[in-house]
């Protein structure tokens, strides 16, 4: 079967895992996690810090090699999909160095470097997908500008930018709503539902849950395993909410780690 | 003395040198050497791998009296222990519970005392002087070609990775995630990084190396805000300084690495205060404008 050919069907899987074990040094971070989902939807990744959110993305993205289990995006297996640009990644950006002497168009268009040859030059075809991509977030008229220049908001919408000139099929996007200004979150928003229209399929790991019941069309619970999985409605359950966040009301802002910090004051 | 620097037009003071042949030979290297170490240490310190430069310029230092001794090119030697340090670096970090720049201090000196006491046992004509502070105008016309042939490259390499390189040291995740293999880039820089140190050793010397490895770069990071542009000044910097060293070194006789690296560390002080967006003074002109 022809992958190329069978993305164009409805029910074509873009992400499919099943019974992924990752461990650290024997430590367990996540086991048999398993999600299908489908071309042109929305899915959330809920859990709380150390459920195991960011071990599912990097299993995803091949950055943690699983010691059990099977991952496909677009039918394709982790490293081939990524050679492809099937598979774009837009991280939390903790570990950037915003003094680096790049341009906003120079980040953005580091999301063609994977289409280019090996000497990395821009085409035509190249430029326009960043001056799209650009035009998308709303940050053509700071193009030139250094990337570290930009507020938090707008450094999310470059990083964006670049997977989205990246032209893949599958979006992952770790926190992308965390320390993000109102008009960025309106505009991030937005764009979602416009990739589910185009047929992207899009994993977002997030805490606010309100987000979750706004546009993600289905929504994975996790802690160090998929404890649920399904359209959001079915899914987004008290119950189900409180397996997740081990009893704890799922508000992000009071998680278990301050109300102890209170406790101990 | 000074009257002889009197009586000398500019003129006279950049020709008269290039009379000499040994001149000819040391400012050549000297240029394309800074050329070389000027390029490369953009990516040092953006990657902020000045230590690592300090390390493994360090290291190399057994592999060269090694080298020397079996007759091979000190270049061989020089290289796989260079290479072979940071190895075991990597090796040690994730053996144990030592912090990586503990551990980078540990093997630098380990390799360095092992160069040391090598060269006071072997005692051949192996020159410690001319290892620890470089001799460009005694270089031999055999070096030359080896340095020729290592720089050239080194550039290629540089030239052909640029972008992935720069992408690498910007944001490894991202180039992870689109298929390029980070981990083959990062021993394709520590590779560069030991070559750039022998021939760097050769104008310099192995103690005063490390400032080729970071300084242009460092002086250029504080003039632009493009990639290409902070390259482009580095090697200007850099080659611009080793000329005008090995000028001084001439003319005053004094150490030549010595003399180069104060340079760029001069051309650096003035960046640092003078710098139109990120110097000392930059404050002033913006409230005067």
């Amino acid at each position: 079967m022809n992958p190329i050919f069978k993305s164009h069907e409805k029910d074509f899987m873009r992400i499919e895992a099943d019974q992924v074990c990752v461990d650290y040094n024997g430590t367990v971070a996540l086991y048999d996690a398993s999600l299908n989902l489908k071309a042109g939807s929305i899915c959330g990744l809920v859990g709380m810090n150390g459920a195991g959110k960011s071990t599912f993305f990097k299993a995803l993205m091949g950055f943690v090699r699983p010691s059990r289990g099977k991952i496909r995006l677009n039918g394709l297996r982790v490293n081939q999909a990524q050679k492809d640009q099937t598979v774009a990644y837009v991280p939390q950006n903790e570990g950037i160095d915003y003094d680096f002497p790049v341009s906003v168009w120079d980040v953005v268009m580091m999301g063609r470097y994977g289409a280019m040859n090996i000497f990395r030059i821009p085409r035509e075809s190249d430029r326009r997908a960043v001056f799209h991509a650009l035009e998308r977030v709303d940050l053509l008229d700071l193009r030139n500008r250094p990337i570290g220049s930009l507020s938090g908001g707008q450094r999310k919408r470059a990083f964006l930018a670049r997977a989205i000139a990246q032209r893949a099929s599958v979006l992952l996007l770790d926190e992308p709503f965390s320390g993000v200004d109102v008009p960025t979150e309106k505009l991030m928003a937005e764009l979602f539902l416009q990739f589910r229209q185009e047929g992207h399929t899009i994993l977002i790991s997030t805490h606010d849950l309100n987000h979750v019941r706004d546009f993600c069309d289905f929504v994975v619970l996790i802690n160090k395993t998929v404890l649920a999985y399904g359209e959001t409605s079915e899914v987004f359950t008290s119950e189900n909410l409180n397996k997740t966040f081990g009893g704890i009301p799922p508000n992000p802002l009071s998680g278990p780690e301050s109300s102890k910090d209170f406790v101990n004051e | 003395m000074s009257e002889l620097l009197i009586s000398i037009t500019p003129l006279d003071w950049l020709l008269d040198p290039l009379t000499h042949d040994f001149m000819r030979r040391a400012l050549m290297v000297s240029a394309l050497v800074g050329g070389v170490c000027g390029l490369l240490s953009c990516y040092m310190t953006l990657k902020g791998w000045a230590l690592m430069g300090d390390a493994v310029s360090h290291a190399v230092m057994p592999g060269v009296v090694v080298a020397y001794a079996l007759g091979l090119p000190f270049s061989l030697g020089a290289f796989v222990f260079g290479v072979g340090s940071v190895a075991l670096i990597g090796f040690i970090k994730q053996k144990s519970r030592i912090k990586e720049d503990t551990v980078i201090g540990l093997v630098f000196t380990g390799f360095f005392a092992l160069g040391i006491v090598l060269v006071s046992k072997i005692k051949s004509n192996i020159d410690l002087m001319q290892i620890l502070f470089g001799s460009p105008l005694g270089i031999s016309q055999a070096d030359v070609k080896q340095t020729l042939i290592i720089s050239f490259v080194v550039i290629f390499i540089l030239l052909l990775f640029r972008k992935d390189l720069m992408l690498y040291c910007f944001d490894a995740k991202h180039a992870r995630s689109i298929g390029i293999n980070t981990g083959m880039l990062h021993y394709l820089l520590l590779t560069l990084l030991s070559l750039s140190a022998v021939v760097g050793l050769q104008t310099v010397g192995i103690i005063l190396v490390v400032a080729m490895l970071i300084t242009p770069g460092a002086t250029a990071y504080l003039l632009t805000d493009r990639f290409d542009r902070m390259t482009i000044l580095a090697v200007v910097s850099s080659s611009f300084s080793s000329v005008l060293g090995v000028y001084i070194s001439y003319w005053s006789d004094i150490e030549t690495g010595g003399s180069i690296v104060l340079v760029q560390t001069l051309i650096f002080l003035i960046a640092f205060l003078f710098a139109p967006k990120y110097g000392i003074f930059k404050n002033q002109t913006l409230i005067n404008n």
